[in-house]
């Protein structure tokens, strides 16, 4: 899978030089943190420094793994779920005109609710385990998969309809032919989106209430005013958001090569 | 009557709009006998386009009769091979997998449906770009590839909208050359549309007029020349002649009728 991404050393270099830039961007950010820590000897619970940061995840390492993969698992169940309903919600939306401009404002609506009113609620009818925490993840994932697939759906090439229509196609294979390619690459926008908040939806949702998680170590860090162990987590969710972001992009690139055929060319 | 080719009989339509409507055809009469090649010429944005969607079965008229092989095309897609104006290809599909669609969606195995398209991409001039990707063909091999699949589409009639229209002069000569070649190695009934007389010439057995909307057909011009024609054959006197005869038609349709706008 991979080496389709990266095709060639040369390709692998190339993305190197690409992903430079920000990764020395990172670097500096970081030194002048601990520079201005040791500067101006802010206190710890107020600001650590990154060193401070470290030495507190070299202290908790052991609970690490078991809080993240309760996170990760959360919000890739959450992600997953969350796309199933995004898609399915916009085949119908796209199916039915009736029923996208009676369903369509009240899903805008449920993305106004804050989550942190909605976790607590959710933890009353779902309980501490995880089905809270998935329930939240997939409440902010599908809308962005939703509408910009519905609107993908809905705006695909109507002359493309009528040639696989004029070729005897039914409304399966317009869907199976036009549509649903059509509309790949606006999921996989959306997707995009989703991913990126996933992990923080989770963490949400274990913030409320967990037995375990990376918001659970939050708030226990928390209630112990260790504002270092708390940037050990942050930096975890950062990781583990930033990862599921690009795996959805590799995902993306090997679902629709059609979007990278001029790249294709390029190459040979 | 032909039951193997199209017959239109007093075909109108009329668009209708929530603030208007538009009388786009007005009773159209017009037969292609099997084997056959027509072109129909008129006026751009004038009903000619309409004639084949409703023969596509994408458009259901307003009043009058289209049939095809027999069979009422109103309101039934898949009788025809229909090429649109545009190439519309799908961007989604390479070019091997685009030629073979209409087989497919007429259920036609995809293995022996893509064997058949791959046999025909050398007479096509398309041979070495099977696997490309639609955006990366040119485009004259972009409109050779939709032929091609129109070609694939397994029925015996063929419905052309403007199939050179986007292309440079230069190309289009080739093409209609190329596109005679085509057929005499594969027979259809040809119905073709567009606004280039030359083009009409060249490649029809009958030349319809049509007057601007709502088009009606003003004349009905015989082309006597044997198929396959020679490219020198524009520059030929009874050619020319018949060209002036079929430009003077258009002038006197298009002084009756309305002035011409793009189709809604």
């Amino acid at each position: 899978m991979l080496a389709a991404f990266f095709r060639t050393p040369r390709k692998a270099a190339s993305a190197a030089r690409e992903y430079l830039p920000a990764a020395l961007l990172l670097i500096l950010l970081i030194a002048g943190w601990e520079a201005w820590v040791r500067a101006f000897d802010t206190k710890p619970y107020i600001l650590p420094a990154p060193s401070r940061v470290w030495s507190a995840f070299l202290d908790v390492r052991s609970q690490i793994p078991g809080h993240a993969r309760t996170t990760l698992v959360e919000a890739l169940l959450g992600l997953t779920i969350g796309a199933g309903i995004g898609v399915t919600l916009a085949a119908l939306l796209s199916a039915m005109p009736l029923l996208r401009r009676v369903l369509y404002p009240l899903l805008v609506i449920s993305q106004t609710i804050p989550m942190v009113v909605l976790a607590p609620l959710l933890i009353a009818w779902f309980g501490f385990g995880m089905t809270p925490k998935i329930v939240v993840v997939a409440l902010i994932a599908f809308f962005p998969i939703a509408v910009s697939t519905a609107d993908a759906l809905t705006g695909a090439d109507r002359e493309m309809v009528g040639l696989v229509r004029s070729m005897g196609a039914g409304r399966l294979q317009v869907l199976r032919y036009v549509l649903f390619p059509a509309a790949l690459p606006a999921f996989f926008a959306g997707l995009k989106i989703a991913a990126a908040y996933a992990v923080a939806g989770a963490v949400i949702g274990e913030w409320v209430g967990a037995s375990s998680g990376l918001g659970l170590f939050i708030t226990r860090s928390q209630r112990a005013f260790r504002v270092d162990q708390i940037f050990v987590a942050v930096a975890f969710v950062a990781f583990a958001s930033v990862a599921l972001f690009a795996a959805v992009h590799v995902l993306s690139r090997l679902a629709l090569p059609w979007m990278y055929a001029h790249e294709e060319e390029s190459e040979s | 009557m032909q039951a193997e080719g199209i017959e239109l009989h007093r075909l109108s339509h009329v668009f209708t709009t929530r603030r208007q409507s538009v009388a786009a055809l007005d009773g159209v009469d017009l037969s292609v006998a099997a084997g056959r090649f027509v072109s129909v010429v008129g006026p751009s944005g004038c009903g000619k386009s309409t004639i084949l969607r409703i023969l596509a079965g994408l458009l259901v008229p307003t009043a009058g009769e289209a049939l095809v092989r027999g069979e009422t095309a109103s309101g039934r897609p898949g009788l025809v091979a229909y090429m649109p104006q545009k190439d519309l290809l799908l961007p989604w599909r390479r070019a091997l997998a685009n030629a073979s669609l209409g087989a497919e969606i007429a259920g036609v195995p995809t293995r022996d449906a893509r064997r058949r398209a791959l046999e025909l991409f050398g007479a096509f001039g398309l041979s070495g770009f099977e696997h490309s990707w639609p955006v990366q063909l040119s485009g004259g091999m972009r409109q050779r590839l939709a032929l091609l699949r129109t070609f694939l589409i397994p029925s015996p009639v063929m419905l052309l909208d403007e199939p050179f229209g986007a292309l440079d002069a230069i190309t289009r000569r080739q093409m209609q050359q190329w596109l005679q070649q085509v057929l005499a190695r594969e027979s259809r009934t040809v119905l073709l549309v567009t606004h280039d007389v030359e083009e009409a010439l060249v490649l029809s057995d009958e030349v319809y007029v049509m007057s601007p909307r709502p088009g009606r057909m003003a004349a009905r011009v015989a082309v006597p020349f044997e198929r396959p024609r020679q490219p020198g054959l524009v520059t030929a006197p009874a050619f020319v002649a018949l060209k002036a005869d079929l430009l003077a038609a258009l002038d006197a349709g298009a002084s009756s009728g309305s002035p011409c706008e793009p189709a809604v």
